[in-house]
């Protein structure tokens, strides 16, 4: 039975739980709800949550744990020899899944009957070119090793798909008979179903929280594996960032670095004066109407995709800057340079500066207000003395997330900056960032056993190291000044 | 109340500092403040009672235009200071607050230190020379406000760590230290426990001696125990203006004396 059916008849099984549910305990109560403990939305909507929720966990879980059950079991099937002769395990089991999905394919086109399925060999049938026919292109000839694994391939996920069908169903139906056993006018549905959505939502936020586990344990893993064929001295100390894919490579971290941090440098003071001179203007000169209108016109620059920021980097600011600063200066013809990135970034950051602010100045109370206007204190006084002061940490977490987006922009820089790695103090020179590396290293062919590719993670984890360590610095400083008025 | 009468006969002979003339108020489309005329007189505390919503504090705010920062709000008739109204166009709210200064209902240090809360007014308008007179407003101000004893080791420790009624007086020492002419207070100690209380009452009582000083309150108690003259407001009106002991004794308006006995409010 495909997925989708069962899916349905899960939740159709809800809906009638929900029926169900709430009728015994209207029934039971003799028609009066007022004798009901809950409401009785509440008996339908955990005979509901019964029904569904176990069973949908346990599809859940199964359709994850399933794939790679099957493929421990058919590995161990490929000989060592078709091993060899392929190359990988991993190219191996591409071919059995392909096979075994084109065969699937076949049979749904009408090319094959089951029956034909079955009796498939290498010998009497070419079955490269007979898939070839339903549009299932096969990289080589199809070995006998090979076929008999797919054909296990494909019984195996039969089995278990109908399996599991069968135990989500069944379980779907014994949650709904449960939940209607337990129905009754006493039944406290309504702490039931609390708890059922404390669970849900506990589970929504574990899951989010496992990925990011998952994430860095991932990213851990394969820099682990780049430090055991490159030094790790080297990557973090080294001046020269020369990747070549003959081996031999220079992957020095500083350069990278560097031209991130000069970027976002750039960015920063272009973002941060405009962003909160616009935040001050917005929170305390201007009219409730002009405010009305500013704001979301300043948020939706925020909106904006970077690529298109990076094309108007490319196009406009690049030549610009070239024309009219770098080269009357002699300091350099390239269009692409530190200055266009940055200014560009500068630009992207604006909205995201200014839009944190006014919140947090906005958030300063008005007796504060009052009482610096209340001693004759003009409005900039008030602004400068007073309301800054009072709104300086939480201001100061807003320019490290803004930093931290910074520091993270590939975009821009690829467009705005090019892709060279330099060292060098020229604002008008070509650099390029640590995320446009991580990109270019893992683009086109890669062979994930090379440092020079496997020198992306280690790249991505030291700037994860940096963006986490601005967040939670931004973080412990707006907790801390929200303790000031609570 | 024979002592009060004696202070009063005194009263009604200084001069008088500020005088409010049919003044209306409009927030909006409300008519807050209707026909006012009141005369506050120098060295006198002036007492605004009345119920909930009343008016008597929006009138207050008119008296040093704070009004002005609402945008709403609009302010018609004359109120003078010293003779000069000031609500003309040549006058400077920024100037005429250093002059009529204000000490609002919740107290609301700034989040400095107490050296630099009481030295706020003072900086802006230039009133010390060097770092030496500074010191010395802030002392005096302090000492005027009642607090210097409890705070003088710990100026540098942040205003906002002190409890509630040292915060208040932190605010009237901030306001004294301007020199204020007139000191306009919003029902200052309806955050403030009794002893709190009892202190700001004190307190109130010897700034009179520099200043005029208009206090709006709920506690009836207070504006008897505090005040020389009484306003009572009634649904944006000036029902009743008098010396403090006839308001409290014998009101000529029958809406002050069910006010003054609890029947309405």
């Amino acid at each position: 039975m495909p997925l989708l059916w069962t899916l349905t008849i899960i939740l159709v099984l809800g809906a009638v739980g929900y029926v169900l549910g709430r009728r015994k305990a209207i029934a039971s109560a003799g028609g009066d709800t007022r004798l009901l403990h809950s409401l009785p939305g509440y008996y339908g909507a955990n005979a509901m949550i019964l029904t569904v929720v176990p069973a949908l966990l346990v599809l859940a879980v199964w359709l994850i744990v399933q794939p790679l059950v099957i493929e421990r079991s058919v590995t161990s099937l490929i000989p060592a020899t078709t091993v060899e002769e392929i190359g990988s395990r991993s190219l191996v089991m591409t071919e059995v899944r392909r096979l075994a999905e084109g065969i699937d394919t076949a049979i749904e086109v009408g090319a094959l009957t089951t029956g034909d399925a079955r009796a498939l060999s290498t010998e009497f049938t070419d079955i490269r070119a007979r898939l070839g026919e339903v549009g299932v292109a096969l990289g080589s000839d199809v070995t006998p090793q090979v076929l008999v694994a797919a054909q296990e391939y494909r019984a195996m996920k039969a089995t278990g798909q109908a399996i599991m069908t069968g135990v989500v169903l069944v379980l779907a139906g014994l949650g709904l008979a449960f939940a209607y056993a337990r129905t009754h006018q006493e039944f406290r549905a309504r702490n039931a179903v609390e708890y059922a959505i404390l669970s849900i939502l506990l589970l929504a936020s574990t899951i989010a929280i496992l990925t990011t586990v998952g994430i860095v344990l991932s990213m851990l893993f394969e820099t682990f594996n780049f430090f055991e064929l490159y030094p790790w001295r080297e990557f973090f100390f080294g001046l020269e960032w020369r990747p070549s894919f003959e081996g031999g490579s220079d992957l020095g971290l500083i350069p990278l670095l560097w031209g991130t941090l000069y970027i976002s440098v750039i960015a920063l003071l272009v973002s941060v004066p405009i962003g909160l001179f616009a935040a001050i203007y917005l929170a305390e000169y201007a009219s409730r109407r002009l405010r009305s209108v500013a704001k979301p016109l300043i948020e939706i620059l925020a909106g904006i995709p970077t690529i298109v920021y990076g094309l108007f980097a490319l196009i406009t600011v690049g030549p610009l800057l070239r024309d009219y600063f770098a080269e009357p200066l002699g300091l350099g013809q390239s269009s692409s340079s530190v200055m266009t990135a940055g200014i560009v970034m500068g630009i992207m950051l604006i909205p995201f500066v200014s839009s944190l602010s006014d919140d947090i100045i906005n958030s300063v109370p008005q007796s504060l207000r009052d009482g610096s206007y209340g001693l004759g204190a003009t409005q900039s006084e008030t602004v400068k003395q007073v309301i800054l002061p009072a709104a300086l940490p939480g201001i100061v977490g807003a320019i490290l997330l803004a930093a931290s987006r910074a520091i993270g922009e590939t975009m821009i820089v690829v467009l705005g900056a090019g892709a060279a790695a330099k060292l060098s103090l020229n604002p008008f020179e070509a650099m390029t960032t640590v995320t446009v590396k991580i990109v270019g290293q893992l683009t086109g062919d890669t062979n994930f056993e090379s440092p020079e590719a496997l020198v992306a993670f280690a790249l991505g984890l030291t700037l994860f190291v940096i963006t986490l360590g601005l967040n939670v610095l931004a973080l412990y400083i707006v907790r801390k000044y929200r303790e000031q008025y609570e | 109340m024979n002592d009060m009468r004696v202070t009063e006969r005194e009263v009604d002979d200084l001069e008088i500092k500020m005088k409010a003339r049919n003044v209306d108020v409009f927030y909006g489309e409300t008519h807050a403040i209707k026909h006012v005329d009141v005369d506050i007189r120098d060295k006198t505390v002036t007492a605004f009672i009345g119920p909930s919503g009343c008016g008597k504090s929006t009138f207050l705010r008119c008296l040093n235009r704070m009004n002005d920062t609402i945008d709403v709000a609009r302010v018609e008739g004359e109120i003078t200071l010293d003779g000069e109204d000031i609500y003309d166009k040549r006058v400077d709210p920024v100037q005429l607050r250093a002059k009529v200064g204000m000490v609002f209902q919740k107290p609301n240090p700034f989040p400095k230190s107490i050296y630099d809360n009481v030295a706020y007014g003072p900086r802006i308008h230039g009133l010390s020379r060097n770092k030496a007179d500074l010191d010395e407003i802030v002392e005096r101000s302090l000492r005027r406000a009642a607090l210097w004893e409890e705070v003088k080791d710990r100026l540098a420790a942040p205003g906002t760590g002190l409890s509630g009624g040292q915060q208040q007086r932190l605010c009237i020492a901030r306001a004294v230290a301007t020199n204020p002419e007139v000191l306009l207070m919003d029902e200052p100690c309806s955050a403030l426990d009794p002893i709190a209380t009892a202190q700001v009452e004190e307190l109130i009582d010897e700034l009179r001696s520099r200043f005029s000083v208009v206090i709006v309150t709920h506690s009836m108690q207070q504006a008897a125990r505090v005040s020389q003259k009484t306003a009572f407001f009634h649904l944006g009106e000036l029902v009743e203006f008098d010396s403090t002991s006839k308001i409290f004794t014998n009101p000529d308006d029958p809406r002050t004396e069910s006010y003054i006995t609890g029947r309405i409010g």
